[in-house]
């Protein structure tokens, strides 16, 4: 009782209008309910601070994956300027396997996403700017001419990003939703084939949300095993699944072009994300954020 | 017929027309019925005005039970609505194929109830465990019905020693045209209600209940005219504009009902005694063709008037049908390929429990994919089913007008009982 008035008194204090929030309250139909597992609604901050090490891991693995995607992202821009457009397309997708496995962040930051990530049509055309205005002149123009100021600019926005990584203060509610962003993410647009819609290099930044998913999960998962050992373990075979599937599109070192996938292919990977997307989303709820 | 029917106004519980609805708009490619629907029906006249009555006496958008000894959804009274789900279990393991029905159980029996699913429908911090789309809706007369098909008992769960030998694969009938998005699956749930969001929400809630362990396969909605569009509670009309439906036998009538729908102790495994096969066929009416058919072949085609729905050569739609009587020319009236006559020579009895549908255009052609969504339930779909389509796929005119394009065969559990789960008497 007292945690869930604490819980209230949270809810208030964020000036959301909440109604009904009462432990006698009589819609409390308990069927259907994927587990049976004692909510503990504690106070968020109590969990940070228990969780402060996952935190301050998950802040260093952005930074490090930050670090590198500007490594990799001045290959890529240098390919581009020197006019080599083979070095600039074998170069495009793992460069952008960076960005995507910590792409909640990135959004979290401000409006670096649609700097770096917008697709045509994403934003007005005068801004449009980033990767996949420079992958549509690589593969439908075949030419990087005239692509050397957006490279320049893709650049240095990948540099801002990486300046405000340092103040970004990551919570386990970011952690939890962003894990699920991750996977929303490929849910919406990469399964579809609409991210790269012309370089077909979807299956890249697939695989690499998934990771971006499973380094969260894997931070989390002493917390919730001990929380919820039968959801941490739904959790660990769904991704193994999914992880299956996706290791039967690699192709050398990177993956098949999304225009080889049938539409079978699509729906088996979807159905799959689907399937570890939901336990996934019941994360938070176990770790009581 | 009016004067008898108002002789017989005993008070039978289910009204004339939950009995018509009963009866379904189904019929399209099958047994349009021969026996007439005015021997159906005896309760007094008056009483079909009214869209309440039904078995439990509960308002057009009250609640049916759940627990029972068979499933509800077969022998009720069709509802105004239907979404039909089937699904392909997609884990392995035995243990979580019984968690998926103990889960779907206590969710179906809080969905039929109208409550919210879970706990977690005021937490912030956590995806909501209802939908939500429902909260607020009355229970609108929900029926849940599940059934496995025939892949359920393939090598994945060892339960090949289980299957009954009639449940498999439909076999193919003279001028198929069978799509994979529309056929088959490892279970089938047909939800029903007098409201589409209610029966969309109960769908959609068991398949996400459901992920993980099984994946949609493929899903069709369907519809019939509602109680509030046709208060007089006449015989629902078809797409194709006819008066459709009436062969269906009386659900009101036990030993019928175990005659023609529940599948018996001895008939098969012990796990079906109560169950019954529930035959799902998407068949698609050549909307445009019907269309630029002029109405006498129509009516040649059904063998009965469009706007009253008697048949050839009769005044009203109850009037008995007769196979013998010829023109001055010595012709048959009711043609030998006719829909009615086929059906009636045919012989055998199922429950249909159809609905129409639309889904939009056939983005190859830019016509309408609309039709029947033919559900029907028997005892022994090798007895009954298979040979009567058989017949009508051979020899009925109606075939020129329509194409099966789906179709799926489940066998649906018997009844569960309260601390049972679906499918406990297999699993």
């Amino acid at each position: 009782m007292k945690a869930r008035l604490m819980f209230a008194s949270l809810v208030l204090a964020m000036s959301v209008v909440f109604t009904g929030c009462s432990s006698d309250s009589k819609e409390t139909e308990t069927a259907a309910k994927p587990a049976d597992t004692a909510q503990t609604a504690s106070d968020s901050s109590d969990l940070n601070a228990k969780l402060k090490d996952v935190l301050e891991q998950y802040r260093q693995f952005s930074i490090e994956q930050s670090d590198q995607f500007i490594v990799e992202t001045e290959k890529f821009v240098a390919a581009v300027k020197s006019g080599d457009l083979e070095q600039a397309k074998a170069l495009y997708a793992p460069t952008r396997m960076y960005y995507e496995r910590i792409e909640p962040i990135a959004e979290a930051l401000g409006n670096f996403d649609p700097d770096i990530d917008a697709r045509d049509g994403d934003v007005e055309a005068a801004d449009w700017r980033g990767f996949h205005r420079i992958e549509k002149s690589l593969w439908e123009d075949k030419q990087t001419a005239g692509m050397e100021a957006f490279a320049d600019r893709l650049l240095s926005d990948v540099k801002s990003l990486r300046a405000l990584m340092e103040t970004v203060e990551v919570d386990t509610a970011m952690l939890t939703t962003g894990a699920v962003e991750l996977l929303n993410e490929v849910s919406s647009t990469k399964v579809t084939g609409e991210e790269e819609r012309y370089s077909h290099t979807d299956m890249y930044d697939f695989v690499a949300n998934v990771e971006g998913a499973k380094k969260i999960y894997e931070l989390l998962k002493p917390e919730l095993a001990s929380q919820d050992a039968a959801l941490d373990q739904s959790i660990g075979e769904k991704f193994t699944a999914l992880e299956a599937l996706l290791a039967k599109y690699k192709s050398g070192d990177g993956y098949v072009l999304f225009t080889e996938l049938k539409e079978d292919n699509t729906r088996e990977l979807s159905q799959a994300l689907d399937a570890l997307a939901e336990p996934l989303s019941q994360m938070g709820k176990a770790l009581g954020v | 017929m009016a004067a008898k029917r108002k002789q017989d106004s005993d008070n039978r519980a289910i009204s004339r027309r939950d009995l018509l609805k009963m009866a379904g708009i189904g019929g399209a490619g099958l047994l349009l019925g021969g026996a007439g629907v005015g021997a159906l029906f005896k309760s007094n006249q008056d009483s079909s005005t009214s869209a309440s009555a039904s078995p439990t006496n509960s308002s057009y958008h009250g609640e049916l039970p759940f627990y029972g000894e068979h499933q509800a959804g077969i022998i009720t009274p069709a509802q105004d609505f239907v979404v039909f789900a089937s699904f392909d279990l997609t884990t392995s393991s035995i243990d979580e194929v019984r968690k998926l029905f103990k889960d779907w159980t206590a969710a179906a029996s809080v969905i039929t109830q109208g409550g919210m699913l879970g706990e977690d429908n005021e937490n912030l911090n956590v995806p909501p465990s209802d939908t939500g789309e429902a909260a607020g809706l009355q229970p609108s007369k929900t029926t849940l019905t599940f059934g496995v098909g025939p892949s359920f008992f393939d090598e994945r769960f060892g339960l090949a020693d289980r299957k009954p030998a009639e449940l498999q694969d439909l076999p193919s009938f003279n001028g198929d045209a069978l799509r994979k998005e529309w056929v088959g699956g490892d279970i089938g749930v047909q939800a029903c209600a007098n409201d589409m969001q209610v029966a969309f929400r109960a769908i959609r809630n068991l398949t996400r209940i459901a992920r993980g362990k099984a994946a949609l396969r493929w899903i069709q909605e369907g519809f019939q005219r509602t109680s509030g569009a046709d208060p007089s509670g006449g015989t629902a009309r078809n797409l194709m504009g006819f008066k459709d439906g009436t062969g269906n036998p009386d659900v009101t009538d036990a030993a019928k009902m175990n005659e023609v729908v529940w599948t018996q102790a001895g008939d098969g495994p012990q796990w079906m005694a109560g169950g019954s096969y529930m035959v799902v066929r998407r068949i698609r009416i050549r909307i445009e063709v019907w269309d630029r058919s002029t109405l006498g072949e129509q009516e040649a085609t059904f063998g009965r008037y469009r706007a009253s729905g008697a048949p050839l050569g009769s005044e009203q739609e109850f009037d008995p049908i007769d196979l013998e009587k010829k023109d001055d020319k010595g012709k048959p009236v009711i043609p030998m390929d006719a829909h009615i006559r086929v059906a009636k020579e045919n012989g055998v009895q199922i429950l249909r429990r159809s609905y129409s549908y639309s889904s939009g255009l056939d983005t190859r052609t830019g016509q309408l994919d609309a039709g029947l969504l033919f559900v029907a339930f028997n005892r022994s779909v090798a007895k009954q089913f298979i040979p009567m389509q058989r017949m009508l796929a051979a020899s009925d005119r109606l075939n020129e007008y329509i194409e099966h394009n789906g179709s799926a065969l489940f066998a649906c559990f018997p009844g569960v009982k309260e601390g049972g789960w679906i499918g406990d008497t297999l699993l």
